[in-house]
């Protein structure tokens, strides 16, 4: 793979910071603010409908710099999920009816209990899904995942930009679409992505720039159709996710200028029915260090759960956390925006 | 009074044209979706047609509607700049076609 670039937390970039994240929004002059927005469309405050999937970040370790990483991942972080808190999420997944869990990261096979942590949520019936860059699949020590993946049945949800090479390497680093590619030869190879054999590969693609994404069926007529032509790769789903605007596409947004109009477009685009569907309301993100929080970029902007609910997993309570008011903020608009945004894809039809 | 004839925040005003013709608009609206959706040709295509036809007609705001609308539904820029090239050589052609027109004039005049 070729050149992977220091992380803003490396850089010293005052952009590492989730308060400074906050900030830099805050500066953006919107028609409306987020809750306004929700108001007018009778949805606030957003409350939770239930605890539906289990998000675990389990850390923050990554093997790719991705220009567009809301994570701000790297070679060059630490961040691990300790054995107390990974223990505790097991415990909260045996003793809930929390169907899903999905593993993310980074790139959340390198933590050194991965495999345990998939095994053992198979093992109790929940349904895993990881959250996968691809490339790791071609590391020495993890060229067996797809096989590992396959035998607990493992939803394998991978980032791919573009079925041709230069937006992908251009998004996710050079080299990287080539490798992207035989990683998905080998998950084709055990079965996944193909009719009858009930393993799930999907992708997901981020626009290479300041714009949404497009209609997510058309673009999964065309994935699926050249991935197959060009390199006889199949997959199930293809899932478009909004870039969000915080870490470091929140410094690319800020150093191209084009954070304020990439926001009005945001804003503009607000969709009711989106933000009905928004999937912090049927998820909870768990933090490497056991912090709760709405999602994944609440956690990044490190926006904990509000009011009067456990701070972390290590307090955790169903009950509490289950129909809890949802923390908003100006990102928020990036998963409201035309068709929506979610870690499946869009939310609207 | 305006110094200048293009805007570019005026193609967030489009919908102004309907103000005072909101039948008309309406059914242009609904025609234009329509137009757009995926078919026969997928929304990239559509898109790509688009952006060529906007170089042709030289419209600026189309211009910036469709290279966003290109990139959306995952067009490249190469993909993007052989549609304004096929804009191009249309525009290019029609202009060398009629010159067997002139050809045809030109000898019914001459001796």
């Amino acid at each position: 793979m070729g050149r992977v670039l220091p992380t803003l937390q490396k850089q010293h970039a005052p952009l590492a910071s989730g308060a400074e994240q906050r900030a830099t929004l805050a500066t953006v002059p919107l028609a409306r603010s987020f809750k306004e927005a929700l108001a007018q469309s009778s949805l606030y405050p957003l409350r939770a409908t239930g605890v539906d999937i289990l998000q675990i970040n389990v850390g923050k370790k990554c093997n790719q710099t991705c220009r567009h990483c809301h994570v701000d991942a790297g070679p060059d972080r630490t961040e691990m999920m300790p054995r107390d808190v990974m223990e505790k999420c097991l415990e909260v997944l045996a003793t809930t009816d929390i169907p899903t869990v999905d593993i993310t990261g980074g790139a959340p096979e390198l933590h050194p209990d991965f495999r345990e942590l998939v095994a053992r949520s198979h093992a109790i019936g929940k349904h895993v899904m990881d959250r996968c860059n691809l490339t790791i699949l071609l590391l020495p020590n993890y060229s067996d995942l797809p096989e590992f993946f396959a035998e607990h049945q493992v939803e394998v949800i991978c980032s791919l930009p573009h079925y041709r090479a230069k937006q992908t390497d251009s998004q996710r680093g050079e080299g990287v679409f080539d490798e992207s590619i035989e990683a998905l030869r080998r998950l084709n190879a055990v079965g996944y992505g193909k009719p009858g054999s009930g393993l799930v590969v999907n992708l997901v693609m981020n626009p290479v720039g300041a714009f949404l994404p497009g209609n997510q069926a058309s673009l999964e007529r065309e994935w699926k159709r050249e991935l197959e032509h060009r390199h006889g790769i199949v997959f199930n789903d293809l899932y478009t996710i909004t870039n969000m605007p915080i870490s470091r596409f929140l410094e690319w947004l800020e150093e191209s200028d084009n954070l304020e109009g990439y926001m009005t477009r945001l804003v503009n685009a607000f969709n009711p029915g989106a933000a009905r569907g928004v999937m912090c309301r049927n998820t909870l993100s768990v933090g490497w260090d056991g912090q709760l929080y709405d999602c994944d970029f609440n956690q990044m902007l490190e926006l904990g759960v509000a009011g009067d609910v456990p701070r972390s997993i290590l307090d955790f309570d169903i009950a509490q956390i289950r129909h809890r008011k949802i923390v908003v903020g100006p990102h928020c608009f990036g998963c409201t925006a035309g068709a929506g945004s979610s870690c499946g894809g869009a939310t609207v039809n | 009074m305006m110094d200048h004839y293009y805007n570019a925040k005026d193609l967030a005003r489009f919908s102004e044209i309907g103000e005072e013709a909101g039948p008309l608009w309406q059914k242009f609206n609904a025609w234009y979706t329509a137009v757009f959706a995926d078919g026969a040709l997928s929304e990239r295509e559509k898109a790509l047609i688009a952006l060529g036809v906007a170089h042709a007609v030289q419209c600026p705001y189309c211009i910036d509607a469709y290279t966003e609308s290109c990139l959306e539904n995952g067009a490249d820029t190469e993909q993007m700049t052989e549609a304004v090239h096929v804009a191009a050589a249309i525009r290019g052609g029609a202009s060398l076609v009629h010159g067997v027109q002139m050809r045809n004039k030109a000898k019914q005049l001459g001796m």
